[in-house]
């Protein structure tokens, strides 16, 4: 099965059905949902299977399919995973049927004076559409191919937030875009400046990950070209402060395209780190990781106050994600294998987690018509298995123990201990303030008496405990047995440690020192 | 004690300890998944899993002590849990008999306060979730105590604290019940830091987090290392047991109901950090420093929960602040080293006991009295309720250290190894837990004449009346181990001979205050104690609503000597306000010079905003100016 095309077929699958869906006619609303659910799941499958089928002793990059494209310029078609990328291809996986389920009456109401322009049809065709953009933004193995990616997955995002979000969709969705091209701009001028370099060291110019990964650039230059992916890289992460888009994106895109965008699209930045900056310039690399190790502690506390103070639920969730932001930057630049790993691990189980947590508000909001925590309350006496899973998923965000964040967390705190303690304990503070903002949100919600405007409250309905479960049951599985993840992520964090040059050892005894 | 952290391995029954937490585990997840339809038969099911965990607990330590000399503690690997380069974390159960000890407490006054909760809990709609989250917080309890390694203790560790959290907040409609669940969450987790720090520190110096490698490795550390892992360590004690400065949420915790303030907060959970200092007696008796911090900790609170409790109303409020007191206690015992684990761990049980009567007794009280917790209401209750007033007041004379009641027996000890670790600070934390005794008899004697003696000052629509059988035979039984408990685990199965394998060989101490002379010394304290609660509160009316024009120490003591107050104003209004400004500042600082800057450059998304058809086709230029300046560069690179 091994020489089974995994990653074109799942490109292509979402993608054709996705501009398929368009000559469906636009009120067949069955038709266009029904078929966006069976592809997305006939993807889940296939990821599965190719997880299963991934060694990982096996070679770092597995999969590989390598088709010419621009010869001219040595671009190429090139996909394959590692297995960072592999679990990341898996979130995206569990990640869209779910979003399907939870948006199965988007753009149903297009036009009946709800403002939104959308119609289903083009909804599902965008998300399909993002899908096969986001597999392959993590299976390119080709820069410009990358960059492409990088840029493209921007569009589908645009609409979904543009044509379907809240009542400040257009500016939320305007500013997402400025952001994102702005530092896609910046990226363009390094990948360009990478190839100039090849071109120059090996005489024949390329995009390929690993021929330009064995290139020694010069430091200075390295600094240079570093700065140029990674501001790209922290603003869609995003890091302090480069996050404002974020808390607007979040907030006034749809559900479903918020729980993509924060739970997927987002970690095209830390992945990005991972990827291209620390195997690229192990020298930049080193020398800009304090400071990068400053934003992100910053991040951690600086997004955990602001997520307290925040009287929007949707807001909130997106400051969350700032703050686990910061975790995930501090575990990949901490150097560690445990840190690193945890940081890989991290971006999976926020995915779920805050996906769980945004496709509950959501639920939440869809009952109360308002994304106001004063609005609600005593939602708990009449709503409990929604209440339930509220509380699951934030305990998943607060990272409690059993469940699958802890997982994360602790290999992220731990692992960056020992080489830096102060930011480690720093960080290890956000976990106070974790449970803060999301038990203050609880109450605030789910105790206390029933206010009026929840009164009536109908429960769960079968459609969301079904897209909900799932990642309820995650939550747990991933908590209690991460090792197989764990499996797949290790070695792919180690070659990635040994390309920065990060000595093994410092996981251990803390002989980096502290500062 | 051998080489500490050298465990055989687990054989036979002994390998099945993960059971013990496996079966209540299950039981938590039927009652939650099953649904209403498990709402008639969900305490049968929450009950018998815990009995049966109890019969289990008596099997397996029956085994490990027909364990040959040295295989007194036995080790079992379950599965691999984080497994990443060096780290191996593995979830695995150690059963020796300091946790067989516990296992026995938890599982014994929990199977019986789950017995006494059907009656309790019989006409709340919502009994079957109050089972499971019973179950739960049992299963997260033992493997606390079960657990083979500092990664496995904090899952059971944020797991008893996730229960709790669940259970504090149970009446989760009366904003009180909330909000004491989530301070308790919080106050909890600032402990927890403390404790997962640690898990860091070991990690990064000896490269492992199990009880073996930590324990085997612990004399090898620098001595600044090992004092630092003592004061964490006691810092996440402190957060579970609510000691000084993390006490503050324990009192609060009495909004739940009262079988849970029994179980949870006073017999079990609110032990685990002096379990915790206990099972980590390799570091602390490497640190003189950390014992030293341990037992001013407990000085200071178990002085701090006997004055306050003088002066509270609420009948489960002072049995809190007993709670805190007795915990502190505890902790004096445990931070004076060898000579004083297997002495603290008396104490916790014998309190495990007594505090969980007195629990369950004021309960029983709350049960036949419409729910009123006012001590001020009641009063004469003793010929309403025979059961409950005989069992409590077993209960109390145990807590009071009445002589030969189980609470005399260890009380006594603690205030004599005090004594005995000598010098200056000897003498202090001798004398102040010997004060504290006599305080512990003034509040709780103020508390039985206020709830069963003297003229009745009952709501007139109050109609006392005794709880049912399936209440006052936990209760009996819990008072029978109030009464016989002391001696038995001092001069039957001593309890200090079945904990060397564990703690080693009690040392030989030369006596500072010959026992006789504590023991003297303290009845006296106590009896001065009741005699003047009798002279201030029995002697004369109790007025219905408390008197105004108090002294001020009174007025300190009603209002917790100022800790809510503390905590509120240093942490809570300076974060409120520190919350906002940062909101502030991200809405029109960094946003708005974003939002400036954007609209700097020539106005463009405003008139974006305006039609997303502009939109689109200024977005495709912007791909084709972007195409351009890449093909630009590739021409450049190529010819240039």
């Amino acid at each position: 099965m091994s020489d089974f095309p995994y990653l074109l077929v799942l490109m292509l699958l979402p993608l054709v059905t996705g501009l398929g869906l368009l000559a469906v006619p636009e009120h067949r609303h069955d038709v266009i949902r029904r078929a966006a659910l069976v592809v997305s799941l006939v993807v889940l499958v296939l990821t599965v299977l190719m997880t299963v089928a991934f060694e990982p002793s096996g070679p770092r990059f597995q999969f590989v399919q390598s088709y010419p494209w621009i010869p001219d310029f040595g671009v190429r078609f090139s996909l394959g995973v590692d297995g960072i990328a592999l679990v990341m291809i898996l979130l995206i996986g569990v990640l869209v049927p779910v979003v399907v389920g939870a948006s199965w009456n988007e753009g149903a109401d297009a036009g009946r004076g709800t403002g939104k322009s959308g119609s289903m049809r083009t909804f599902f065709s965008w998300l399909l559409v993002l899908e096969a953009l986001l597999i392959g933004v993590f299976a390119a193995t080709d820069i410009f191919l990358f960059y492409v990616f990088f840029e493209a997955m921007l569009v589908p995002m645009y609409f979904l937030i543009g044509s379907f979000g809240g009542p400040r969709r257009q500016y939320a969705a305007v500013k997402f875009f400025l952001y994102s091209l702005v530092g896609g701009l910046i990226m363009l001028a390094s990948v360009i400046g990478l190839y100039v370099v090849s071109a120059n060291e090996i005489g024949q110019g390329t995009f390929a990950f690993d021929a330009l990964r064995q290139i020694s650039i010069d430091p200075d230059l390295q600094k240079l070209l570093f700065l140029g992916f990674f501001i790209a890289f922290a603003i869609k992460a995003p890091l302090v402060p480069f996050h404002t888009w974020l808390p607007d994106a979040g907030a006034e895109a749809p559900i479903g395209g918020a729980v993509l965008l924060v739970g997927v699209l987002d970690k095209v930045g830390t992945f990005g780190f991972l990827r291209y900056c620390l195997p690229l310039f192990p020298d930049a690399s080193r020398a800009f990781a304090p400071a990068i190790l400053v934003l992100a502690v910053l991040g951690i506390l600086y997004g955990a106050l602001l997520a307290m103070g925040q009287t929007d639920m949707k807001r909130l969730v997106a400051y969350t994600s700032i703050a686990h932001f910061g975790f995930i930057a501090l575990g990949v630049f901490a150097f560690t294998t445990q840190a690193g790993t945890g940081a890989v691990l991290y971006m999976v189980n926020h995915g779920i987690s805050t996906g769980a947590l945004f496709l509950i508000v959501g639920v939440l909001i869809s009952r109360g018509k308002s994304r106001t925590i004063g609005d609600y309350g005593g939602v708990g006496s009449v709503a409990p298995l929604l209440a339930g899973a509220f509380l699951l998923a934030g305990l998943s965000s607060l990272a409690l123990p059993g469940t699958n964040s802890f997982v994360s967390e602790f290999l992220v705190l731990l692992g960056s201990f020992g080489p830096y303690p102060v930011f480690s304990i720093l960080a290890t503070v956000g976990i106070i303030l974790a449970a803060l903002y999301i038990l203050l949100m609880y109450q605030r919600t789910m105790h206390g008496p029933i206010k009026p405007a929840v009164r009536g409250f109908k429960d769960l309905s079968k459609r969301e405990m079904a897209y909900l479960s799932p990642l309820l049951a995650v939550i747990i599985v991933l908590g209690v047995y991460p090792k197989p993840l764990l499996d797949i992520i290790t070695p792919a964090v180690n070659a990635t440690m040994s390309d920065v040059g990060a000595d093994q050892s410092s996981a251990q005894a803390g002989n980096e020192g502290g500062d | 004690m051998e080489i500490p952290g050298t465990y055989a391995e687990a054989s036979g029954l002994l390998a099945s300890a993960w059971l013990l937490v496996g079966i209540p585990l299950i039981g938590a997840a039927v009652l939650l998944l099953g649904g209403r339809r498990l709402d008639k038969a969900g305490h049968l099911i929450g009950c018998a899993t815990i009995v049966l965990d109890f019969v289990l607990a008596v099997a397996l330590v029956a085994a490990l002590a027909g364990q040959d000399e040295g295989e007194k503690a036995v080790t079992d690997t379950l599965f691999s849990f984080i497994p990443v380069g060096e780290l191996q974390v593995d979830i695995g159960m150690l059963f020796d008999p300091l946790s067989a000890v516990f296992v026995l407490l938890i599982t014994g006054v929990g199977a019986l306060i789950h017995i006494y909760s059907i009656g309790y809990m019989a006409h709340d709609r919502a009994r079957r979730r109050f089972f499971a989250y019973m179950n739960l917080f049992v299963a997260a309890m033992l493997l606390l105590v079960l657990g083979n390694g500092y990664v496995t203790l904090y899952i059971g560790w944020e797991g008893v604290g996730l229960a709790s959290y669940l259970l504090i907040a149970f009446w989760y409609r009366r904003p009180a019940a909330a909000t004491a669940a989530k301070k308790a969450f919080i106050m909890n987790r600032v402990g927890d830091v403390g404790l997962i720090i640690a898990i860091f520190v070991m990690f990064a110096t000896l490269g492992s987090t199990s009880f073996a490698d930590v324990f085997a490795g612990a004399s090898g550390l620098a001595a600044g290392t090992v004092t630092a892992l003592g004061l964490l360590l006691l810092l996440g004690a402190c957060g579970k047991s609510g000691q000084v400065p993390l006490q503050a949420w324990l009192p609060d915790a009495m909004e739940g109901p009262t079988p849970v303030s029994a179980l949870i907060h006073a017999a079990t959970m609110v032990t685990a950090g002096v379990y915790l200092i206990a099972r980590s007696a390799p570091l602390f008796d490497l640190s003189e420093t950390a014992r030293t911090a341990v037992t001013v900790v407990g000085l200071v609170t178990l002085l701090y929960g006997a004055i306050v409790g003088c002066a509270y109303d609420d009948i489960k409020k002072v049995l809190a602040y007993s709670t805190v007191s007795q915990i502190g206690y505890m902790f004096l015992a445990v931070g004076l080293g060898p000579a004083g684990y297997a002495v603290a761990i008396l104490h916790l049980l014998t309190h495990g006991f007594f505090k969980a009567g007195l629990f369950l007794g004021a309960g029983s009280v709350m049960h036949g009295m419409n729910d009123e917790v006012d001590m001020r209401k009641f009063g004469g209750l003793g010929s309403k309720m025979r059961i409950t007033y005989i069992t409590f007041a077993l209960g109390y004379l145990s807590l009071i250290g009445f002589p030969f009641f189980s609470g005399y027996f260890s009380k006594d000890l603690v205030i004599e190894v005090a004594f005995d670790s000598g010098g200056t600070l000897g003498w202090i934390l001798g004398g102040g837990a010997m004060l504290a005794a006599g305080l512990t008899a003034f509040y709780m004697t103020r508390l039985m004449v206020m709830t069963f003696l003297g003229r009745p000052r009952w709501d007139s629509d109050a109609h006392p009346h005794e709880s049912p059988a399936v209440m006052t035979v936990p209760m009996v039984v819990l008072s029978l181990g109030s009464v016989f408990a002391g001696f038995i685990l001092v001069n039957v199965l001593p309890l200090s001979d079945w904990l060397e394998p564990v703690f080693g060989p009690e040392p030989e101490v030369d006596h500072v205050v010959a026992p006789i002379v504590v023991s003297i010394l303290t009845t006296i304290v106590v009896a001065l104690g009741v005699g003047a609660a009798w002279f201030f509160v029995a002697r004369r009316e109790v007025p219905v609503r408390p008197p105004v024009n108090v002294s001020p120490v009174i007025k300190a003591a009603r209002a917790n000597l100022y800790g809510d107050a503390f905590n509120e104003s240093v942490f809570m209004r300076p974060g409120q306000w520190l919350t906002r400004a940062m909101v502030y500042v991200d809405n029109r600082g960094i946003d708005g010079a974003v939002n400036g800057l954007a609209a700097g450059l020539g106005g463009t998304s405003g008139r974006l905003r305006r039609t997303q058809t502009g939109f689109v086709r200024s977005y495709a230029l912007s791909i084709l100016g972007g195409a351009l300046v890449v093909t630009v560069a590739f021409l450049a690179v190529r010819f240039g």
